[in-house]
């Protein structure tokens, strides 16, 4: 570490005359500054990126934002089509992938924090969850579209549903392990000391004591899968009504996708609409979820 | 995976993409995948650490939280909508403005001139990899921000005391403090980037074809699975190579997100 070319400099006895001492701390200085401007310069590009994406979002969604889409269902080409298909089908399968998810992220998320400690299977469960949180969504599509679709033979609302849930699951895992490992020990011991059996003291103490961080995690899992695309490309497909769960199921990821890359006027602007619709939420939702949690 | 069996090792190498005759390799997209990682990791990670040294040494206490977070905002927004932006606002724009000016400068230079040849059209593997840098950056900053958070006061404060500038304390002790955990963020990046589909797919042009040029349309697994797998029919060849395709994405990512795992287990968990 101490021989990096400044520390060595300012350390080193060997006798300097002033003249130079004093250009090399003007050098020094130079770099300093250099260096802040260009990480000041970094942060502004990061932050004019996000500028530009809600500002052209803003510029060219919200003028079809009109209530007439959110109640008309998707339909051809020059014919005053809405979302309000996708905007269910998306509601449905982000609710019902998170209530598939969340539940079992939980429960492996306590089983982490409360049971499994530093043993071997325990460092395997966190292995493969921390590799699933990061994995190729594409991935979990193809895999959910093995599983679930080619077998029963179709596309499903309830295949994007579960290609949902596997991707909740890690997010979840990780926030619960986290917000459990914050409860103090003595918080513990107080509730077996009353005699409390461990599911009672995780139950009623644990829980209660990190629920909004609990809450944030299932949040961020929401806001996480509702733009999801990929994987709903190879589950519930997308079609252009309302529809059940066994059927394929229409979502506004996906109608973006389609309507965005289309040759109609019409479509591309329903695109934007829908692309301005669904990032409001998202971006809202974690706000949201940081504001729950800001406390700790 | 009859696609392995039709052909082969041969799969990996050829270069060859027709539904039509099914003939089938996954090379073009191989390297497409890889080329729009790399080129994005390199415009991402210089961004990526400039973020992470504002937020940690630089920035005042007021402001640190506002600018993480809407960094943070960044990795929230989905990737269809940075597909949307790309294609309908930063593709026209690099291509109006800064692919002419490094094909102008760069494209002169022998050697390195055919990588800055000039082409037409808006998508090209250059857009895609600005878009996913852009994706990227938010993890990378996160992940580095953490990493250098580990550092303990006492040897920042020693620096400092030394009489060493901002600067100095970030390179001669920080960043040999963090290092393995730095490259570990950045992996996790690359990561991120080999599996993106939705952006890349809107950006890159989806051309089967490797090119010299990096303004030169191409494709990667991701966009390629995403473009066809609508088109395949159940139990044909052509599914069973997609297929393959992303078993090859799997084994990929994999390694590199389990790797920059054990470079960052002992610092923090990401």
């Amino acid at each position: 570490m101490a021989n990096a070319a400044g520390v060595a400099a300012v350390a080193a006895p060997v006798p300097v005359s002033p003249s130079v001492r004093a250009g090399l701390a003007r050098r020094r200085k130079l770099v300093n500054r250099i260096a802040g401007v260009l990480a000041l310069a970094a942060t502004g590009v990061a932050l004019a990126a996000l500028a530009w994406i809600l500002v052209s979002l803003f510029l060219l969604g919200l003028p079809g934002l009109k209530p007439m889409v959110l109640w008309t269902i998707t339909k051809a080409p020059g014919s005053n089509g809405g979302l309000a298909n996708a905007i269910v089908g998306s509601v449905v399968q982000t609710a019902l992938g998170t209530a598939m998810g969340a539940p079992v992220g939980l429960l492996v998320g306590t089983y982490l924090a409360e049971y499994a400690g530093r043993s071997a299977l325990g460092n395997a469960v966190r292995f493969v969850s921390d590799i699933l949180l990061s994995a190729p969504s594409i991935l979990i599509g193809l895999f959910i579209y093995s599983v679930l679709v080619a077998p029963f033979g179709g596309f499903s609302g309830f295949a994007g549903a579960a290609a949902l849930a596997v991707i909740v699951i890690p997010i979840v895992v990780r926030t619960t392990e986290d917000m459990l490992r914050l409860v103090p020990v003595s918080l513990r011991e107080a509730s077996i000391a009353l005699g409390a059996p461990r599911w009672r003291t995780i139950v009623y103490i644990c829980y209660r004591a990190v629920l909004d961080g609990i809450m944030t995690g299932i949040l961020l899992a929401v806001a996480r899968v509702a733009g999801e695309t990929a994987p709903l490309l190879f589950t519930s497909l997308g079609n252009s009504d309302f529809s059940g769960l066994g059927s394929a199921m229409s979502s506004l990821p996906i109608t973006i996708y389609q309507y965005a890359a289309s040759a109609f006027d019409d479509w591309v602007q329903l695109a934007w609409t829908g692309a301005l619709l669904i990032t409001l939420g998202v971006l809202t939702i974690n706000i949201l979820a940081r504001l729950l949690v800001r406390r700790r | 995976m009859p696609a392995f069996r039709a052909e082969g090792f041969g799969f990996l190498v050829s270069s060859s993409w027709n539904p039509v005759t099914e003939r089938f390799g996954a090379l073009v997209s191989v390297y497409g995948t890889v080329v729009t990682s790399i080129l994005a990791l390199i415009v991402a990670v210089p961004l990526a650490f400039g973020i992470a040294y504002f937020l940690t040494e630089l920035a005042p206490a007021w402001l640190r939280r506002p600018i993480g977070t809407a960094v943070e905002l960044l990795a929230a927004v989905p990737s269809i909508i940075y597909g949307m932006w790309g294609f309908f606002a930063l593709a026209p724009w690099l291509s109006r403005t800064v692919e002419p000016a490094l094909s102008h400068s760069l494209g002169r230079v022998p050697m390195l001139g055919q990588v800055f040849a000039a082409a037409p059209g808006n998508a090209s593997i250059f857009t895609a990899a600005i878009v996913l840098a852009v994706m990227i950056i938010p993890f990378i900053a996160a992940t580095m921000r953490d990493v250098f958070l580990t550092v303990p006061a006492m040897h920042k404060e020693s620096a400092f005391g030394l009489g060493c500038t901002t600067w100095e304390v970030m390179r001669s002790i920080v960043l040999p403090y963090t290092g393995t955990a730095v490259v570990g963020g950045i992996m996790l990046g690359l990561g991120r980037a080999l599996g993106e589909t939705m952006a890349v797919t809107f950006v890159i042009g989806n051309t089967n074809r490797i090119s010299a040029s990096v303004f030169a349309p191409g494709n990667t697994i991701a966009s390629l699975v995403a473009l066809e797998f609508p088109e395949a029919d159940q139990g044909s060849l052509h599914l069973s190579a997609l297929l393959a395709l992303g078993f090859i994405l799997f084994v990929i990512s994999f390694v590199v997100l389990a790797i920059s795992r054990l470079l960052l287990r002992p610092r923090v968990r990401v």
